[in-house]
C-alpha cells in the first residue's frame, strides 16, 4: 500500500510540471497584458514599457518561466500586482474559504444524493423511486447561478431569513454561528446539481448490487431488509459510488466559481476570475498551479480509497 | 414497510434540523449596522490603498475619504480650491508654483505634515533614484511628469519647478495621484504601505479584510472639521445584481453604479436614487487616413444618422446624456454652452452621402465587450450598427475583450477598421483632446489620435490653452476647440454618462460630485 501511494505520488510530478508549463503559455499568449489592464486608456507604449519593466515582464519568456519555476520550488509564489500582496497569503486565504463553501456543498451532496440513491433503488418504480428521479432531474436541470440567484430574491430579498452574501456578518460577526448562517443558500445551491448525480449514479450501482446472488442469499437466511441494503449492498455498491464522489468533488470545487461570485463568497475561484480580467498573471498562475495540485492530490486519495474498499484493485 | 418508516422518520428529522438553523440563524438578521456607521457596496476590492499606486474610481472612492491633496475640487464643481495649500502663487512664465502649506495638520500616524512631507511624496513617485520608488509602480506619475524639482523653501512653502508651463497641473494636484502620504508609514511598511495607509484626510484606516472590508473611521481632529459619521465600511460586491439585492436586503445603506435596469427596484420611499453628470464622454473614433471617414461630409453624415437620445434613453435607461462636443459639460467652465449635438436626421444624412458622392460606404466597426466607463457597448454598438445601415452604410462590426481591444485600437486604426468605440474619463478639460484630437497625438507619436485627426487650428489652440495661466483665457481657447472639432466631426459625438448612486433612508446630506469621486465627511446615517 505504501509502494502503491509513493508510486501515485510521484506519478503526480510530471502533471503538475505540465499544468505549470501551460498556465505559463496561456496568460503568456492571451491579448492584453498586465500594463494595458493597469493603464486603461492611458496605456501608451511609453507608459506600457515602463510598467513591464517595473513588473518584470520586459526578459524573454523562457527566462521568466524559469525565474517563476525557481521561485515557486523555494515556496516564493511571487507578488501580485492587483492585490499588492503575497500571491501565496492570497491563495491560502482564498482556498480556504473555497474548501468550506465546496467541503459543505460536497457533504450535502454525498449523504442526500447518496440517501436518495438507495431509497431510489430499493423502492425501484415505486412511489418514492419516481419522486426522487423527477426531483433529480429538475436538480440536474437548473443551472446553479440561476438557482443561486433565485435563492437570494426569495429568502433574503423577499424574506430577510438569510443574508444576501458574503461569508461573514460586515459588523459584529466572525463566529461560527455567523459562518454557518453566511453558508446555508451557497452551499445549498452548489450542492443541487451534484446531489442529481451522486442520486442517479448510487441509484444503478445499488440496482446492480442488489440483482446479486449474495444478496439473495442474504435475504433468503431472513437478514432484515434495512441491514441487507444499507449494510450488504450499500459497501459493495460503494466500490462504483466512491469514484463518481471523486469526480462530483472536482466538480462541486469548479462549480463554486459561480456560486461564488453570486454570492460575493471569498473564494479563490472569484479570485481567479478578477485575476485573469485584471491580466495579473502570478496571481493566476500561483492560483491555478496550487487548485491543481490539491486536485492531484484529491484523485490520488480517491483511487487510494478505492484499492482499499475493493482488493481487485491492484496496489 | 420498515424502510419508508425510516424515510419519513428521515424526512422529519431533516427538516427539522432545517428549521431550527432558521430560527438560530434569524438571530444575527436583527444586528443591523448602527447609526453613525456607513456600508458602502464598492464594485470591486481596492487594489491598494496608496494614492499613487492605483487608477480605478472604485480605488478612488475610499481614497478621497482618508486623504487630502494639496489643492482639491470645490464641492458641486470641476473647479480647484485651497485644502492642504491654503494658498498658491504661480509665476509669470507658469513654470513655477509656490503653495503655503496649512499649519498644524498631522497624518493619522501623528508625524506632522510639512513641506518634507510634499517633496517625500513628489521624489517617490517621480524620481527613480528615490529610496522609496520600489514601492510602485506608480502608473499615473506621468500626470506629474513636467515637474523638475520640488523644494521645501521652508517648514511650510513648497515650489514646484515645471519643465515648461502646464495648465492642468492644479487639476492634476486635485486627482487622487496628487493626494498627500504620510512619509512614515511609507518607511515603515514600504511595499505594504497600501494595506496600511495613513494620510490626513476625514477618516483615518482602520482594518482592511480581504476581500470582504475596508473599515475607517472618523478623524476627530479632521482640520477641516470632524466628520459626521462615526465609520465607513467598504464592502466589495463584484455583481451587479448581489449588489442590488444587498440593497434591497438592508446589507448596505450606499450603492455606486447601479445597474440601468434595476433603477425601478428603487423607486419606492425607502430609497433615494442620486444622479450626476461627470467629466465623460463616450464616441466613436473615426477613422480620417483611409476609407469613407476621411471624407467631411461623411462623417457628418453619421453624426446625423445615429439616434443618439434612442440610445441614451432606451438603451442606457436615462443613465447617460446626449453629448454635443468632444468636452463634458461637467467642465463647465470650459464647456461651450452654445454647442447643439447633431440632431437625429436621417433624411439629412442620406443627402450628405449623396452629396458626397458615395454609395454604401462598407465599414468595420470595432466593438468591445466591455471596460471602463464604456457602459453597454455591445447593445449600444448594435444599435449604431442598425442606425447607420438605415441610412446606407454596410456595418460589419468586430467584438474584442477590453484589453484586446485597447491593443487594437490605441495603435492606430488604419488598415484595420473605419471606427471604433471608446470611452474617457478625465479631470481636466485639457487630457482628452490633447492627447485625442491633436496632430502631434498621432499612435506614431505615442498619442492617443487612433482615427489620425489633424487641424493646425485646433493644435494651435490646445497648444496655446495648455500653457496659459488664466482660467477665462483657457476656457476661451477650448470653447474655440469645441466649436471647431464638432464641426469637422472626427468623432461621432455619442453620451456623457450620469453617475448614480442609491441611498437607503437613514442617510442624509449625501451628494455625488461630477468629479465621481464619493466624498463622505458630512454625510449622517440615521
Amino acid at each position: 500500500m505504501g509502494g502503491y501511494i509513493v508510486k501515485r505520488l510521484l506519478s503526480a510530478i510530471p502533471v503538475l510540471l505540465g499544468i505549470t508549463v501551460i498556465v505559463f503559455l496561456i496568460m503568456a499568449l492571451i491579448p492584453g497584458d498586465p500594463a494595458t489592464a493597469i493603464l486603461g486608456s492611458y496605456a501608451t507604449p511609453e507608459n506600457v514599457e515602463k510598467i513591464n519593466r517595473d513588473l518584470g515582464l520586459d526578459k524573454p519568456l523562457v527566462a521568466r518561466y524559469f525565474i517563476w519555476l525557481g521561485n515557486m520550488l523555494t515556496g516564493d509564489f511571487g507578488r501580485s500586482f492587483s492585490l499588492n500582496r503575497p500571491v501565496i497569503d492570497e491563495v491560502l486565504e482564498r482556498f480556504g474559504a473555497t474548501l468550506v463553501l465546496a467541503g459543505t456543498a460536497f457533504i450535502i451532496c454525498t449523504i442526500f444524493g447518496i440517501i436518495a440513491g438507495v431509497i431510489s433503488a430499493a423502492r425501484q418504480y415505486g412511489l418514492a423511486d419516481k419522486a426522487i428521479t423527477f426531483a433529480v432531474l429538475i436538480g440536474i436541470s437548473i443551472p446553479s447561478f440561476f438557482l443561486g440567484m433565485m435563492m437570494i430574491l426569495a429568502f433574503a430579498v423577499e424574506r430577510r431569513w438569510f443574508p444576501v452574501s458574503g461569508m461573514y456578518a460586515i459588523y459584529g460577526g466572525g463566529d461560527l454561528a455567523d459562518l454557518a448562517w453566511h453558508l446555508v443558500m451557497p452551499a445549498i445551491a452548489l450542492a443541487v446539481v451534484a446531489t442529481g448525480v451522486i442520486a442517479r449514479l448510487s441509484r444503478s450501482a445499488m440496482l446492480e448490487v442488489l440483482r446479486q446472488d449474495y444478496i439473495r442469499t442474504a435475504r433468503a437466511k431472513g437478514v432484515h431488509e434495512r441491514r441487507v441494503i444499507w449494510t450488504h449492498a450499500l459497501k459493495a455498491a460503494m466500490v462504483s459510488i466512491i469514484p463518481v464522489l471523486g469526480i462530483q468533488a472536482g466538480f462541486v470545487l469548479s462549480g463554486a466559481v459561480y456560486i461564488e461570485i453570486v454570492f460575493q463568497w471569498p473564494g479563490v475561484g472569484r479570485m481567479l476570475v478578477n485575476a485573469i480580467l485584471q491580466r495579473d498573471i502570478l496571481l493566476v498562475q500561483g492560483g491555478v498551479v496550487f487548485v491543481a495540485a490539491c486536485y492531484v492530490l484529491f484523485n490520488i486519495a480517491v483511487d487510494v480509497a478505492q484499492s482499499l474498499l475493493d482488493p481487485r484493485i491492484k496496489t | 414497510m420498515q424502510l419508508i418508516t425510516w424515510t419519513r422518520r428521515a424526512v422529519f428529522a431533516a427538516a427539522g434540523a432545517l428549521l431550527a438553523a432558521g430560527t438560530v440563524g434569524s438571530l444575527p438578521a436583527q444586528a443591523q449596522t448602527p447609526p453613525g456607521v456607513l456600508v458602502v457596496g464598492q464594485i470591486a476590492e481596492p487594489k491598494s490603498l496608496d494614492p499613487a499606486a492605483v487608477t480605478a474610481v472604485n480605488d478612488f472612492r475610499i481614497l478621497m475619504n482618508i486623504y487630502d491633496g494639496l489643492v482639491r475640487y470645490k464641492s458641486g464643481t470641476l473647479e480647484v480650491e485651497p485644502a492642504l495649500a491654503e494658498s498658491w502663487e504661480i509665476s509669470e512664465d507658469g513654470t513655477e508654483y509656490t503653495f503655503n502649506l496649512r499649519d498644524g495638520v498631522s497624518f493619522h500616524d501623528g508625524t506632522p505634515f510639512n513641506a518634507e512631507a510634499v517633496v517625500f511624496n513628489f521624489e517617490r513617485m517621480l524620481d527613480e533614484d528615490h529610496p522609496y520608488h520600489d514601492t510602485g509602480p506608480f502608473p499615473l506619475a506621468f500626470f506629474f511628469s513636467s515637474v523638475d524639482t520640488v523644494e521645501a523653501v521652508d517648514d511650510l512653502t513648497v515650489k514646484f519647478t515645471l519643465s515648461a508651463p502646464y495648465a492642468p497641473f492644479l487639476s492634476n494636484l486635485a486627482y487622487p495621484t496628487g493626494l498627500i502620504v504620510s512619509p512614515a508609514a511609507v518607511e515603515q511598511h514600504g511595499e505594504d504601505f497600501g494595506r496600511n495607509p495613513s494620510g490626513t484626510g476625514p477618516f483615518h484606516f482602520v482594518e482592511w479584510r480581504s476581500n470582504e472590508a475596508v473599515v475607517v473611521e472618523k478623524n476627530a481632529d479632521y482640520w477641516d472639521g470632524a466628520p459626521a459619521l462615526e465609520a465607513v465600511i467598504y464592502r466589495p460586491i463584484t455583481d451587479a445584481n448581489t449588489r442590488v439585492a444587498e440593497m434591497l436586503a438592508g446589507g448596505i445603506d450606499l450603492m455606486v453604479e447601479v445597474p440601468p435596469v434595476a433603477l425601478s427596484e428603487f423607486e419606492g420611499d425607502e430609497f433615494t436614487v442620486h444622479e450626476q453628470s461627470g467629466p465623460h464622454v463616450w464616441f466613436l473614433i473615426l477613422n480620417l487616413k483611409e476609407g469613407p471617414f476621411a471624407e467631411k461630409l461623411v462623417r457628418q453624415a453619421a453624426n446625423y444618422a445615429i439616434n443618439k437620445s434612442a440610445l441614451v434613453n432606451d438603451v442606457l435607461e436615462g443613465t447617460a446624456e446626449v453629448a454635443a462636443g468632444p468636452t463634458p459639460p461637467a467642465f463647465a467652465w470650459a464647456y461651450n454652452e452654445e454647442l447643439e449635438p447633431y440632431p437625429y436626421d436621417p433624411e439629412k444624412a442620406r443627402e450628405l452621402l449623396d452629396e458626397a458622392g458615395v454609395e454604401n460606404p462598407e465599414l468595420t466597426f470595432y466593438v468591445t465587450e466591455g471596460g471602463s466607463g464604456m457602459l453597454d457597448p455591445v447593445a449600444m454598438g448594435t444599435a449604431i450598427q442598425a442606425d447607420l445601415e438605415a441610412v446606407g452604410f454596410d456595418v460589419t462590426i468586430e467584438t474584442y475583450e477590453w484589453n484586446t481591444f485597447l491593443g487594437e485600437v490605441n495603435p492606430g486604426l488604419e488598415g484595420k477598421a473605419d471606427m471604433a468605440e471608446m470611452a474617457w474619463m478625465t479631470n481636466d478639460p485639457d487630457t482628452l483632446p490633447y492627447l485625442a484630437l491633436r496632430t502631434d497625438a498621432w499612435p506614431s507619436e505615442g498619442g492617443f489620435n487612433s482615427g489620425y485627426y489633424s487641424n493646425p487650428e485646433v493644435d494651435e489652440l490646445l497648444e496655446k490653452a495648455r500653457v496659459s495661466t488664466s482660467q477665462e483665457e483657457r476656457a476661451e481657447l477650448y470653447k474655440e476647440m469645441q466649436e471647431i472639432v464638432q464641426e469637422d466631426a472626427p468623432w461621432v459625438f455619442v453620451a456623457n454618462w450620469k453617475q448614480n448612486a442609491v441611498t437607503s433612508d437613514a442617510v442624509e446630506n449625501f451628494q455625488l460630485e461630477p468629479s465621481f469621486f464619493l466624498l463622505l465627511k458630512d454625510v449622517v446615517k440615521n
